[in-house]
C-alpha cells in the first residue's frame, strides 16, 4: 500500500465501529477504498490486485495507523488475514494497539521500504507474480531469500507477549500487592475483597 | 540536590507502581473516563474472564459518539446505535460505573465534561478510549488515548503497562494576534510538526503565549496533540487552571490544600526535554486546512499550495491525492472556496467560549442561503449556559441549527452526516478521507472563522469581520 499517513479511518471507516464484539471486521477494513459505489470491489485498489490474494504482511509507507485510538483497527487487520504491518513508522496507539492483537509492525527505515516496493513491484510484473517475505520474531530477522535481509527492532517485553501469547491483564494482576501498596501510600481506600 | 525534573518527569514518577524486570513499567491510572464506541468489547473481556472493575469510583461514563443530536425524547432511529448505547448502559449498571446518560444534565463529549465536572485534575493520568484524550491535559494532567484491550487491562487493574514517552516542549513566544485563537495555534504547529512529528513525545507547551490562554483554549490546545502525532499534549497547572476548577463538582473537599500540592507540578527550573520546538506567535495567522490531514494547513490570506512543488516524495503523493479528493487545485485563494456545510462543535471547539466567539460573529447577520449550517454543543452544561445568554437565540435567528449535546459530525457516526462532494468548514480536528461522511470535504478552522464562513458561504478572513 504505496500510501504515506494512511489513517484509522481509512482502515476502518467509522460506520463499522458499532459493532459490540470485537470479530468480523475484517470484510470492513479499507471499506471506502476498497468497494466502489455499488459495492462491487474496485480492482484498482492494492487488496484487490490478484497477487495481493492471502497476503499476510502489509506494506505501507510513513506514519501508518495515525488518527483514533480505534482498536477496532488492528482487529479488521487481523480478521483479514494480516500478520505483520511493515512501514518506516507507525502512529503511537495503533502500534501498541497491534501487539494486544497479535499483529506485528516491524519499523523499517524509508530505504528499506522504498527497496521492499521495489521487490514487490518486480515479483509482479514476473511470472512470480507473488512476493514472499519471512519474518522471524525470535531473532527479529526478515528476509525475502533473495538477498534482502534485515534485522528490525521489538520491545523485548512485547516481544516476548507476542512470542508467548501471553494475556496481558493476568500478568499484571500478579503485581497486584504493589497496586494495593501504591493506593495505600497515596490515601486510597483498600479493595474490599483483598 | 536532586536534578530538575519536568511536569512529565513529575507525573511519571508518582504514577510508577513497578518496573518488573523483563516487562514494560506498571503506571497507576487515577481517571478512566468510558464512552460507547470502545468499552463494549472491554467489559465483555472482564465478563468472559471472570474479572470485576478494580476501581469503579475512578471510572465515569457516558455516551457520545454516536447519540443524536436531535430532541432527546426521540428514539434513537438507527438500531445499531441504540444497541451499543444501551450495552455501555446496562455495562456501567453491571459494574457499578458512574453513567452520565443521554438523559442526565451532564450529559456530553466526554473530554468536555471531564474538566467541567472537575473529574480532571492536575497531576492525575487520564485514560480513555479516544484519541482526543490528550484535552484533558490542558489542566496539567497526563492523559493520553488507548485501545480497548487496554480499556479492559486498566478496569481490572487501575494500572496501565507502558514506557515513558520522551519529552518535547513547544514553546510558544509572544501573544496572539487579533483574530488569531487557539485553534489556529495549535492547526500552525501541527503544520509545522507535521502528523508524525510528534510520534513517541508528550508535547509540553510552554510560553508566554500558552500561559495567556484561558482554560478552555488550552485544551483546544491540547485536544489536538494527536494530530502531530503526540499521544498526549500537557500545559503546567497555574491560577488560570486553578480558577477554573474551583467548587466544580468532583474537586477535592480541601480544595486550597490540592492546590498547594498542584502547585509543586510545573517543570522545574533547568528540567531538560528530549527535544525543544520553539514559534512565534506572531507569525501565526487564522489557519484553514486544505488537505485531509490536519498538517495540510495554511493561512486564510493564501493560497493552496503547490504540491507538485513538495520536494519529498511521499508528501507530494499524499498531497496531489488529497486535493483530489477535496476537489481543489493549486492556487486557488483560500478565501474564494464557497462552502455548503459548516459545523461547530466536537471535543476541540464546542465550549461555552468557542460558542461566545463563533456567536460574536454571527450577530447580526443570517446564513448565506447555500449554507446549512449547525451548532452543538459540548454538553448538557455547555448548552444551558449558552441558553442562559440567550446564544442558542442568536444561533437561531441566523439561521443555525441548534442541537443537543454529542460528538456529532466530528466523526458523523450519528445521523449527522456529509453526503458526498458536499465541503464544510468544521471546527472538529480531522480532515481525513470521509470523516464527516463518505466523500465529504473538511476543512478545519477555528469556531469565529466556520461562523464567518458560514455567513458568507466561503472562507473570509476573520481579521477583516465586521463584528455588529
Amino acid at each position: 500500500m504505496d500510501r504515506a499517513n494512511v489513517d484509522t479511518d481509512q482502515i476502518i471507516p467509522k460506520q463499522f465501529l458499532k459493532r459490540i464484539e470485537r470479530t468480523g471486521f475484517g470484510q470492513f477494513l479499507f471499506n471506502d477504498w476498497r468497494f466502489r459505489e455499488d459495492g462491487t470491489p474496485d480492482p484498482q485498489f492494492e487488496l484487490n490486485q490478484p497477487e495481493s490474494k492471502g497476503a499476510t504482511i502489509l506494506l505501507a509507507r510513513r506514519n501508518f495507523g495515525c488518527g483514533s485510538s480505534r482498536e477496532h483497527a488492528p482487529w479488521s487487520l487481523a480478521d483479514y488475514g494480516f500478520r505483520c504491518v511493515i512501514a518506516p513508522t507507525f502512529a503511537d496507539i495503533f502500534y501498541s494497539n497491534c501487539f494486544s492483537n497479535g499483529i506485528l509492525p516491524i519499523r523499517l527505515s524509508e530505504e528499506d521500504v522504498d527497496q521492499l516496493f521495489e521487490r514487490a513491484k518486480a515479483a509482479k510484473s514476473s511470472n512470480l507474480g507473488k512476493y514472499e517475505l519471512s519474518i522471524d520474531l525470535n531473532e527479529c530477522t526478515l528476509s525475502d531469500g533473495q538477498g534482502f535481509q534485515r534485522t528490525f527492532e521489538v520491545e523485548s517485553f512485547r516481544k516476548r507477549c507476542l512470542l508467548e501469547g501471553l494475556d496481558n491483564i493476568s500478568l499484571s494482576l500478579q503485581h497486584t500487592d504493589e497496586i494495593s501498596a501504591w493506593e495505600k501510600l497515596h490515601g486510597l481506600s483498600p479493595i474490599v475483597s483483598e | 540536590m536532586p536534578s530538575p525534573r519536568t511536569l512529565l518527569d513529575k507525573i511519571w514518577d508518582n504514577h510508577l507502581i513497578c518496573s518488573p524486570a523483563g516487562e514494560n513499567p506498571l503506571i497507576y491510572i487515577d481517571r478512566h473516563l468510558v464512552h460507547e464506541v470502545t468499552s463494549a468489547q472491554a467489559f465483555e473481556g472482564l465478563r468472559l474472564a471472570g474479572r470485576r472493575v478494580r476501581r469503579p469510583e475512578a471510572t465515569f461514563a457516558t455516551p457520545d459518539h454516536n447519540v443524536p443530536t436531535t430532541d432527546r425524547r426521540l428514539p434513537i432511529a438507527d438500531p445499531i446505535s441504540k444497541q451499543q448505547i444501551d450495552t455501555l448502559r446496562n455495562n456501567c449498571k453491571e459494574f457499578d460505573i458512574r453513567l452520565f446518560d443521554l438523559d442526565d444534565a451532564d450529559q456530553g463529549i466526554v473530554h468536555v465534561i471531564g474538566p467541567e465536572l472537575g473529574i480532571t485534575q492536575p497531576g492525575m493520568t487520564i485514560v480513555c478510549g479516544d484519541s482526543h484524550t490528550a484535552t484533558h491535559g490542558a489542566l496539567g494532567a497526563l492523559a493520553f488515548g488507548i485501545g480497548t484491550s487496554e480499556v479492559e487491562h486498566v478496569l481490572a487493574t487501575q494500572a496501565l503497562r507502558q514506557s515513558k514517552p520522551k519529552a518535547l516542549e513547544v514553546r510558544v513566544q509572544g501573544s496572539l494576534p487579533n483574530g488569531v485563537t487557539a485553534k489556529d495555534l495549535v492547526l500552525y504547529i501541527i503544520g509545522q510538526l507535521t502528523t508524525e512529528g510528534g510520534s513517541g513525545y508528550v508535547i509540553e507547551y510552554t510560553g508566554e503565549c500558552i500561559r495567556s490562554l484561558g482554560m478552555e483554549q488550552r485544551m483546544t490546545v491540547c485536544n489536538m496533540s494527536i494530530e502531530a502525532g503526540a499521544r498526549a499534549g500537557m500545559i503546567a497547572p497555574d491560577a488560570v487552571t486553578f480558577d477554573y476548577l474551583r467548587g466544580r463538582d468532583f474537586v477535592p473537599c480541601d480544595f486550597e490544600k490540592a492546590v498547594q500540592e498542584w502547585q509543586k507540578l510545573p517543570s522545574d527550573e533547568g528540567a531538560s526535554f528530549d527535544r525543544v520546538e520553539v514559534f512565534e506567535s506572531a507569525d501565526i495567522v487564522p489557519q484553514v486546512t486544505w488537505g485531509t490531514n490536519p498538517a495540510q494547513v495554511v493561512g486564510v490570506d493564501a493560497a493552496v499550495p503547490n504540491v507538485g512543488a513538495l520536494s519529498d516524495p511521499s508528501e507530494r503523493s499524499s498531497g496531489e491525492k488529497a486535493l483530489e479528493y477535496m476537489g481543489l487545485s493549486s492556487g486557488t485563494q483560500i478565501t474564494d472556496i464557497p462552502l455548503e456545510r459548516v459545523f461547530i462543535g466536537s471535543c476541540t471547539n464546542s465550549r461555552i467560549e468557542d460558542l461566545r466567539a463563533a456567536a460574536a460573529v454571527v450577530r447580526g447577520y443570517h446564513v448565506s442561503r447555500d449554507v446549512h449550517a449547525m451548532v452543538v454543543p459540548g454538553s448538557g452544561r455547555v448548552k444551558r449556559q449558552a441558553e442562559h445568554e440567550g446564544l442558542d437565540k442568536l444561533f437561531v435567528a441566523a439561521g443555525f441549527e441548534w442541537r443537543e449535546a454529542g460528538c456529532s459530525m466530528c466523526l458523523a457516526m450519528n445521523p449527522d452526516t456529509l453526503s458526498a462532494g458536499q465541503r464544510c468548514a468544521s471546527t472538529s480536528n480531522r480532515n481525513f478521507e470521509g470523516r464527516q461522511g463518505k466523500g465529504g470535504r473538511t476543512h478545519l478552522v477555528s469556531p469565529a472563522m466556520a461562523a464567518a464562513a458560514a455567513v458568507e458561504g466561503h472562507f473570509v478572513d476573520i481579521r477583516k469581520w465586521q463584528y455588529q
